[in-house]
């Protein structure tokens, strides 16, 4: 959705005198938002520049888009011409820690096992994007509100962490995704670590358990379009 | 098997704007080399423990320098390890100043934008946002804004 929001910007920062270039991602959301002068790039969402690390690509999309400033015959929609597209379908090649303590719940041990690795990828890209209602350190625990109500207990009755589940999904996603970081000796393509944590780990099974849980569940669950993302589940999510 | 993004893309690309287009305006840009640049990005940037509320139309801005940003967006259908691994490939704050060094750009703005990318509603956004964005951008001697979705 973000081409509609980035085109709608375009148009009214130009018409307030700033002039605009936007990378677009979504070329019919482009074509009907008709942004002043925009460069469609096939890469995948998430990625607007194409390749993390690699400044002598990222310049390349720079300068094509900077290209198109002189352009006054708007709305202008340039291709970029090279493509990137998603590895969803193949799941990152990560080793899982072994199991350290059996009386725990798996996915729980997991988490503390990945720590480490997580801890690397910290270190190496200067940083984490955990944090939302919990830091790595207190993720385990929270993940108990997962397993409670993947074995049954109703979601309105379970306290969760930051009292949201999806936000405490999204932390439990960005912490497997940079553990997955701290695994690879490189960056995985587009949806690879993505597909590591639903379909290889014991954290993916919990959210699958979960999502189960709460998908035909009275109350309704709030926000279920954010429990996992569309291309993890085998039926529509619009 | 269909790829992920081009499922999303599908699903979204019909979605209409929602609201009539004017006319398409285009600003007037200063050669590249003279221009100070901005990137203005949907992906929801913040301050770690500042989330976005959904359906915000409001927009952040941070100043060049700021180097712990964390992508607050709320949608679940994008990579989100691209970002973790390098900034630039959504906020390419170290590659406009590497232009910026080089001479290929006048210089890098003082300060950047981001907004919510997934508010539904963008008449708001033309007619609103981006007009006190605007404002806020040109006091900063900005002549051009980058761009980026995610």
């Amino acid at each position: 959705m973000c081409t509609r929001t980035v085109s709608a910007l375009a148009r009214g920062l130009e018409a307030a005198g700033i002039a605009t270039v936007a990378l677009v991602s979504n070329r019919p959301q482009a074509e009907a938002g008709r942004p002043p002068r925009a460069l469609y790039c096939e890469f995948p969402l998430g990625r607007p520049l194409g390749r993390p690390g690699d400044a002598a690509w990222q310049r390349r999309v720079l300068d094509a888009a900077f290209a198109l400033l002189p352009r006054r015959d708007g709305p202008v929609l340039a291709d970029f011409g090279e493509a990137i597209h998603d590895e969803v379908d193949t799941p990152l090649a990560c080793p899982l820690p072994p199991r350290r303590d059996p009386t725990e719940h798996p996915a729980i041990d997991e988490a503390r096992g990945l720590r480490p690795a997580w801890e690397r990828a910290r270190a190496r890209h200067g940083g984490t994007q955990v944090g939302r209602v919990v830091d790595a350190e207190g993720l385990p625990e929270a993940m108990r509100a997962l397993v409670a109500v993947a074995e049954g207990a109703p979601w309105h009755e379970v306290e969760v962490a930051g009292g949201d589940f999806p936000t405490l999904l999204m932390d439990l996603r960005t912490y497997y995704e940079e553990a997955a970081l701290g695994l690879s000796e490189h960056v995985p393509a587009a949806r690879q670590a993505e597909s590591w944590l639903y379909r290889e780990t014991r954290a993916g099974d919990l959210v699958r358990a979960f999502y189960e849980r709460v998908r035909q569940a009275e109350p309704a669950f709030p926000g279920l379009y954010y429990v996992i993302p569309a291309s993890q589940v085998d039926e529509p999510l619009f | 098997m269909m790829r992920a993004d081009e499922q999303m893309r599908q699903a979204v690309g019909s979605v209409p704007p929602g609201y009539a287009l004017a006319d398409v305006r285009t600003a007037p840009a200063p050669p590249l080399v003279e221009a100070t640049v901005a990137i203005v990005t949907s992906a929801a940037l913040a301050h770690p423990g500042e989330p976005w509320p959904e359906g915000s139309h409001d927009f952040r801005l941070f100043d060049r320098d700021e180097d712990r940003l964390v992508m607050a967006h709320n949608s679940t259908n994008f990579d989100r390890t691209g970002f973790a691994a390098d900034r630039n490939v959504v906020y390419p704050i170290d590659r406009l100043a590497e232009m910026a060094r080089s001479g290929a750009i006048g210089g890098v703005a003082p300060r950047h934008a981001s907004l919510l990318g997934s508010t539904f509603e963008l008449a708001t956004f033309e007619l609103d946002t981006a007009p006190r964005l605007a404002r806020i951008l040109r006091g900063d001697g900005v002549d051009i804004a980058l761009l980026t979705p995610v």
